[in-house]
């Protein structure tokens, strides 16, 4: 039982309830960082780390931290997590610290991860909370790196630095500049309604024909 | 019984609050703490390391260097230069003698700021070498300022005599002109207009060729004199 | 690079808050369906800016300089305390304001594009009157871009969208045109 529980929290986060496409939360990050993918896996690394700790902490102590200061405590911890991810990155990969800037002190303000807090980590047991911030932090994976994959093949020819195509290819440069952000996830979002929605009519399909056969 | 099941749990009082906001801020304190010392030599070591290879590439043929500063009145050589104080780097060879020195310059480009280090040599007068630390300008167009090999290599031996110039590509003839990008007028110009400043910045607090600041060696101490 | 108007215009423009560096995209699309409260919120996000960048500018000269680790919790506190007095502020001064802007007053707190502007000036190490130029444009900035997509949206409420685009899809490839379209601002300063 427990055990189904945990798998159910942990697999929710990537795909029914994925952070970027479903919830639509944490995209400040999600757009600045994609511009390759070797940048949006490093964000969704140091982002998982982040929110893995600090639901670890937030739901070890969720007793003991009163209502009143929850979101300053959640915030603090949050935080620290935060600088500690900052320092160890500007120490071991200063090159890719470098392109990711000033966005790995901004995962503080991702609404992903207070939200996860707030919403999950401070009402369920440690073990529950820690599947479910794998789960989440594993969806906006996922989501940076199908963005960050999409705008390098496009924009600059190739993955992981690895050219795809011949000397004739003419990048789509805007992909990895500003705009192509925005249009990129614009289009998956697109693609995410659309599936849902043939599921819906799919579903009401079904339940119209046993209506319709019983 | 029942009512009082029922009774709303006690507020807790404000020190406990406190105490816990205090708590928590502790141990994030020294959390924080912790890590920045432990990873403060790593990262100190990465960007020192960092400034000698962009130095040592714009200088052809230098192996040490120092950083220089300007105070009372000169040119003197300093461990460890002050926050913002306009700094450049002086690069020696291998014997210790004097080669020319690493300027750092910046300021804006087409899009963003752009930062760059440059070689000069003031016996010849010269431009020797051209590295593009910062840059966001545009993808494809203005980035060539550091991936076109054959934009930076005009700055190999470029002379400052009145100042540099850039002019449209293909018409460059004179010692001091140097080709711009087709399509990045704007970004070439700028990394152009930065050397020319960052050069009439320093150019009157420069010594005369022969009489720059020797190496100091490790004590500090600077070596045998001119 | 001490050239204010270069900071202002680039701020406001060339690099755009939201659509150059996709900060403060939750108010961005959470928001931008009403033009009066996009503004509103506008106004008061710049005023929150603008108080940031002079307790940055304080904290990093006096305080941060001992402690540079400290800085992102610093630099936190300020802008939920700030949030808070705005809150408290608007609250006495107007309260048919304060009813108005409802839930969107805390949600400051967490606009990334608050922290972004403290981050930012301090890495190019801007100096007082810098970083609250840095901050007006900013500001101004994000008010412009809030105000253009709700606009927009306010204008598509009356056009037929196909079930499929509508909401934040459309609304992001609004954006993705708009942030095209600043593009063109790029070398509106150059001085060549």
């Amino acid at each position: 039982m427990k055990k189904n529980e945990s798998y159910e929290e942990l697999v929710k986060g990537i795909w029914r309830d994925n952070p970027v496409f479903v919830q639509v939360l944490g995209m400040c990050p999600m757009l600045a960082v994609t511009n390759s993918a070797v940048n949006a896996i490093a964000m969704g690394m140091a982002t998982l780390f982040v929110l893995v700790g600090s639901s670890f902490l937030v739901s070890t102590f969720r007793n003991v931290i009163p209502k009143q200061v929850r979101i300053s405590c959640f915030i603090i911890i949050i935080a620290t997590f935060v600088t500690i991810a900052d320092y160890t990155l500007l120490a071991l990969v200063p090159k890719v610290h470098k392109e990711l800037g000033a966005f790995i002190p901004l995962i503080v303000a991702n609404c992903l991860i207070l939200g996860r807090q707030e919403a999950f980590a401070s009402r369920y047991p440690t073990r529950l909370a820690v599947m479910d911030a794998l789960g989440m932090a594993g969806g906006f994976l996922l989501a940076l790196f199908s963005l960050g994959a999409v705008r390098e093949i496009l924009g600059d020819g190739a993955l992981f630095g690895v050219r795809l195509f011949s000397e004739n290819f003419e990048p789509w440069i805007v992909m990895i500049l500003p705009p192509g952000g925005f249009l990129t996830l614009g289009v998956i979002l697109l693609f995410f309604n659309w599936f849902r929605y043939k599921k819906d009519e799919f579903l009401a399909d079904v339940a119209e024909a046993e209506r319709g056969g019983s | 019984m029942i009512a009082d099941a029922r009774k709303p749990p006690a507020a807790p009082s404000s020190l406990r609050l406190v105490m816990t906001l205090a708590i928590a801020g502790l141990v994030s304190g020294v959390a924080i703490i912790g890590i920045y010392e432990t990873t403060l030599p790593t990262i100190t070591a990465n960007k020192a390391r960092e400034l000698r290879e962009a130095v040592f590439k714009v200088l052809p043929g230098v192996t040490r260097m120092q950083a220089l500063v300007y105070r009372d009145g000169r040119i003197m050589a300093v461990p460890e230069p002050q926050k913002d104080e306009p700094v450049v780097y002086g690069g020696y060879d291998e014997q210790g003698d004097f080669v020319g020195y690493a300027m750092p310059g910046a300021g804006p480009g087409f899009q963003d700021t752009i930062a760059l280090l440059y070689g000069y040599l003031p016996g010849d007068k010269q431009v020797v070498g051209m590295e593009i630390l910062e840059s966001r300008e545009t993808p494809g167009l203005g980035d060539k300022i550091y991936k076109d090999a054959a934009f930076v290599a005009e700055f190999s031996a470029l002379s400052v005599e009145p100042e540099i110039v850039a002019v449209k590509k293909g018409t460059g003839s004179q010692a001091n002109q140097v080709d711009a990008i087709t399509g990045a007028t704007i970004s070439s110009k700028a990394v152009v207009r930065i050397i020319n400043e960052t050069h009439a910045a320093w150019i009157e607090q420069l010594p005369a060729p022969g009489t720059e600041p020797p190496l100091a060696d490790a004590t500090g101490n600077a070596g045998t004199g001119q | 690079m001490d050239n204010l108007p270069w900071i202002f215009i680039s701020a406001l423009l060339v690099n755009n808050f939201v659509l150059t560096y996709f900060l403060g995209l939750c108010p961005f699309l959470g928001v931008s369906n009403s033009l009066e409260t996009s503004a509103r919120l506008g106004l008061a996000t710049t005023f929150v800016m603008l108080v940031t960048a002079v307790c940055a500018w304080v904290l990093n000269t006096y305080v941060l300089v001992h402690a540079p680790y400290l800085r992102l919790i610093c630099f936190i506190v300020v802008i939920a305390s700030t949030v808070q007095f705005i809150e408290m502020l608007i609250k006495k001064l107007s309260p048919a304001l304060f009813r108005a802007m409802g839930i969107f007053l805390p949600l400051i707190t967490t606009n990334c594009a608050i922290l972004g502007l403290a981050i930012f000036a301090t890495n190019r190490g801007y100096g007082f009157v810098e970083g609250i130029v840095y901050a007006l444009g900013a500001g101004i900035g994000f008010t412009l871009a809030l105000v253009l997509l709700a606009g927009l949206r306010e204008e598509s409420e009356l056009s037929n969208i196909p079930k499929l685009i509508q909401g934040t899809a459309m609304n992001l490839i609004i954006a993705g045109i708009l942030s095209m379209a600043f593009m063109g601002f790029a070398g509106l300063f150059s001085t060549s």
